[in-house]
């Protein structure tokens, strides 16, 4: 690190490691498929909402639950609906229901985590103790509390993802700020009296940061899932279609006894798809910024 | 000497555990907008003196301080309140339920743990072969499977499409049974596609772990020092790589509590199995928080306590922290 | 009576981007109870040499050529299954750092029981047995024999190791960088520990270093591996007093001011090539203060200087230098 940085120094260099940082991501196959999956999903989210239409509209009785044909591609629901736009629809809530919750996860371990560690002794050990108890409590039971308590809405759902999910990252970006702490230009800062929101805003965060956004793919993977399962057991918004909420209507209505594959498999496929989607990019992930997994 | 003082450091962050779960439990009930009374009674045309009245019953009128002090007397009495939906004491509905989901749980457990961790050693003994792309694959993908949707799909499979087995349940209702063996039997029959598609659930985190954790030990320098001893293959794996690789299973399996109670909740759910996580399902359902509070408090008590026993499991079985 | 017969041994690393030559052409010969000193920097293939000589090589790695001849029993051809019976009953190891070479969750009486029921075919008892004899010829309370490695020292764990690989009497112990990691005292005993024993049980010894005091000490002769390849092979004595490869003498210069493998690389300018893609001719010549223009451009041929004294350079050469001449 050099002793004085300028704006223009730090932007170089990091157009210069991104685009190392591309050269290399791009021959890993599965961070590319990984990507190539959510860039698909995040456009039906942008797009496909304005291109097709779900209402709720009764079209008559011969137009419930019908297997897929032409005119419906994947079929209709008890109430008539098109279940192809349903999952189009349906898209765009369970993704920002999970990126929100995500980043509120993100934020919420990052200043956890950060705070351990730069502070040490007893912040540190209050924080952690806290932390184990987060990661020790059933994460699906506290869940479902919280949230029945508060009332099914999107914002609420949103909530209780959030602050279930940071454990995890509070505890490796402590570990991590553990060593940045003791490099030479954080004891420099120190030396000059810079005050510690400084030293961590500046000189611990941009270090983290290639950590929490690593860290940033799996808790997503796993926000886009509690979501999916929250919203299955009666807990999401149910004026807001999401993939959740319609697999809860589906098996509510009886759509496994009826036979109804077409309403519960591809809400179900779109889910397991964008899990799968942000895992391949932690994997590659992986890969590229430890490069001793390279060779294995 | 040092094992003792172990014993009381983790004892004492277990008791810290679950009394902030009680505090969490206690105000999370009592934050909530509106009166608790309400929320407690859930009949919006409650008369004022009723009102008023339970509430002194409650003693919702007194300090929260009091208030948290009769909650835990309460508690410690095995008073966890009363259930809307079911009109007995919560815990009474919740030792009902608790037995079906022991059975289950516990039989997907193990028969899990016992898959995965032979499934793992065959992987990561043929690392890079086909068999062990395709099992990582295939483990991945159950990975990143809603679980309650996993069961969705084998009572799609194996109970609609092809109607082998039942479609949930423990047992046919009204049923009378003229032997031990056919009530067995039937329960064999309600049982194994919950215990599969539970098994299927945690198995693959249990193979891909067990798989890392013995490539890492087969790279170790004590396994080349048991190779050149001229140790054999199947002692090679038996005597030296296991009992090392078996260690962070113990952690996981006990890490991953909380996660199995999640899938009973799901699975239970889809297989209208009279558990515990159907339980909750329908205390949520029925908005019965008293219920559901008390769930929440029993399961948390038993994922901590049973994490609290894995790490002294841990401790006697590592030799090296032990001294 | 010659114990040992390495011939031309030659292994590869395979790499994506292609082979690493880690050692080549190399030949060594150890008669019966001899001491022989391998020394070189690290990643010279020293290690790789032993490797090879019980067939344990990583699975990226072949014997690509060559032979080792145990007794004039060839090993290079040798299944697996015979070289199994032949590892620790005929040839053991002892490797650096003993902390990782033995087993955390088992007691080390364990882990050396262990070879004496597979080879020697003993009970369980007279195993245990004989484990307490050997900690006693180690100078291990043999009361210890219930104890995991982590609760010996550095040392003890070392002797431990020395107790296993002599177990069951192998005719040859390869100790590779066997005292590295300890401090000077116990090095010192550890050594003297090795050369009683030797002498006790009239074992052959192949000490791979980057010491040269600790060669010097124990070893009749020694093999000074540069780039996968012998530099410089003879008696040890005569091979110290005079050096006749280059790459010798620089390691012998820099000798007094060495204090680990760290030292050494930096008093030779230059850093050893890369065996992925090794230089044409000499191996040494980009850091060879005496190179000439031939050294650039053929490998040298091993020339025998006097009786089992050998050396491969250029300058040694005589028809190279009648040529010239």
């Amino acid at each position: 690190m050099l002793q004085t940085q300028t704006r223009k120094d730090r932007f170089t260099l990091l157009k210069k490691n991104l685009s190392t940082f591309w050269g290399v991501y791009r021959e890993n196959t599965m961070g590319i498929a990984g990507l190539v999956i959510l860039l698909f999903f995040a456009l039906m989210a942008l797009v496909g909402p304005h291109l097709v239409t779900y209402t709720g509209e009764i079209e008559g009785a011969e137009m419930v639950l019908q297997p897929p044909s032409a005119a419906h591609w994947l079929g209709t629901d008890d109430l008539g609906r098109d279940v192809f736009a349903g999952v189009v629809v349906g898209s765009r809530i369970s993704l920002l229901v999970g990126l929100a919750a995500t980043v509120i996860s993100m934020v919420i371990g990052a200043i956890i985590g950060i705070a351990a560690g730069y502070y040490g002794k007893t912040v540190d050990t209050i924080l952690m103790r806290f932390t184990d108890i987060f990661l020790v409590i059933p994460w699906l039971p506290l869940m479902l509390v919280m949230a029945a308590l508060l009332g099914p809405s999107l914002g609420n759902i949103i909530f209780v993802i959030g602050i279930t999910g940071w454990a995890g990252t509070a505890r490796i970006i402590r570990s991590q700020t553990l060593s940045i702490k003791e490099r030479p230009y954080v004891e420099r800062a120190r030396a000059i009296g810079s005050g510690d929101l400084h030293i961590m805003v500046h000189h611990i965060l941009p270090n983290v940061f290639p950590l929490i956004f690593a860290n940033t793919i799996l808790v997503a993977a796993v926000a886009i899932l509690s979501e999916t399962t929250l919203s299955f057991l009666g807990m999401g918004d149910p004026t807001r279609m999401s993939w959740g909420v319609m697999l809860h209507f589906a098996f509510e209505m009886g759509a496994v006894s009826f036979g109804a594959w077409w309403w519960l498999i591809p809400p179900g496929v779109c889910v397991v798809l964008v899990v799968l989607g942000f895992t391949f990019i932690g994997y590659a992930l992986d890969e590229v910024l430890n490069p001793k997994l390279r060779r294995r | 000497m040092k094992m003792r003082g172990y014993v009381l450091r983790k004892l004492g962050q277990t008791v810290l555990t679950i009394f902030v779960v009680l505090v969490f439990n206690f105000f999370l009930f009592r934050i909530m907008p509106g009166n608790p009374v309400r929320i407690l009674i859930r009949n919006p045309k409650i008369s004022a003196e009723a009102l008023q009245r339970i509430t002194e019953q409650f003693g919702l009128n007194q300090s929260k301080f009091v208030q948290f002090g009769y909650y835990l007397r309460d508690l410690f009495t095995g008073d966890l309140g009363h259930s809307f939906v079911y009109r007995k004491p919560v815990l009474d509905v919740i030792m009902e339920k608790l037995p079906p989901t022991l059975l289950l749980t516990g039989t997907a457990t193990i028969l899990s743990i016992i898959i995965g961790v032979i499934l793992g050693v065959i992987f990561a003994w043929k690392r890079g072969s086909k068999l062990d792309v395709a099992g990582l694959s295939l483990s991945l993908v159950l990975y990143s499977m809603p679980s309650f949707w996993v069961g969705i799909l084998m009572v799609m499979l194996f109970a609609v499409y092809w109607p082998i087995f039942p479609i949930g349940g423990m047992s046919v209702p009204g049923t009378y049974y003229a032997t031990i063996w056919s009530q067995l039997g039937s329960l064999l029959r309600h049982m194994l596609l919950p215990t599969v598609t539970f098994a299927l659930i945690l198995i693959g985190e249990y193979v891909l772990i067990m798989r890392n954790s013995l490539l890492e030990v087969m790279s170790e320098d004590y396994m080349l020092t048991a190779r050149a001893k001229g140790v054999s293959n199947r002692n090679l794996l038996r005597r030296h790589a296991l009992p090392n690789a078996m260690l962070p299973m113990v952690t996981l399996i006990a890490m991953n509590l909380g996660f199995i109670v999640g899938g009973a909740i799901q699975v239970e759910t889809v297989f209208s199995w009279p558990g515990l996580g159907r339980l909750m399902y329908t205390a949520l359902m029925g908005r019965d928080y008293p219920l559901l509070q008390g769930i929440f408090l029993f399961v948390t008590v038993c994922v901590v306590g049973a994490n609290f026993c894995a790490d002294l499991l841990y401790r006697y079985l590592d030799p090296r922290v032990k001294s | 009576m010659t114990l040992l017969e390495v011939n031309d041994l030659t292994t590869y690393y395979k790499l994506k981007e292609g082979r690493v030559r880690a050692c080549e052409g190399v030949s060594l010969r150890l008669e019966k109870g001899e001491a022989l000193g391998l020394v070189g920097e690290s990643a010279s293939g020293k290690t790789t040499v032993a490797l090879s000589l019980i067939k344990l090589l990583p699975e990226n790695a072949s014997i690509a050529g060559g032979s080792i001849k145990l007794d004039g029993k060839e090993l290079v051809t040798a299944a697996e299954e015979e070289m199994r019976k032949i590892r620790w009953k005929e040839i053991s190891i002892i490797f650096q750092g003993a902390m990782n070479a033995l087993n955390p969750v088992r007691t080390v009486g364990d882990q050396i029981a262990e070879t004496l029921k597979i080879h020697d075919k003993l009970t369980d008892r007279e195993a245990w047995q004989r484990t307490r004899a050997l900690f006693e010829k180690v100078e291990i309370d043999p009361d210890r024999v219930r104890e995991y490695p982590h609760e010996f020292s550095g040392g003890m764990r070392q002797r431990a190791m020395i107790a296993m690989a002599i177990a069951c009497n192998p005719r040859l112990v390869i100790g590779d960088e066997p005292t590295t990691a300890l401090d000077v005292m116990v090095q010192a005993q550890v050594l003297q520990l090795l050369q009683q024993l030797r002498e006790e049980i009239e074992m052959g010894l192949i000490l791979i270093t980057h010491d040269l005091s600790v060669v010097g000490e124990t070893c009749d002769k020694v093999a000074v591996m540069y780039a996968g390849q012998i530099a410089e092979y003879g008696p040890t004595e005569e091979v110290f007093t005079r050096p006749a490869h280059p790459y010798t003498r620089a390691l012998i210069a820099a000798f007094p001011d060495i204090e680990g493998e760290r030292a050494l690389a930096s008093s030779i300018p230059g850093n050893p090539p890369n065996l992925l893609y090794p230089p044409p001719g000499c191996r040494f010549h980009e850091r060879c203060s005496e190179a000439k223009p031939l050294c650039r451009e053929a490998q040298p041929r091993t020339i025998n200087i006097n009786n089992h004294h050998y050396a491969s350079c250029h300058l040694l050469d005589r028809q190279v230098k009648s040529c010239r001449a």
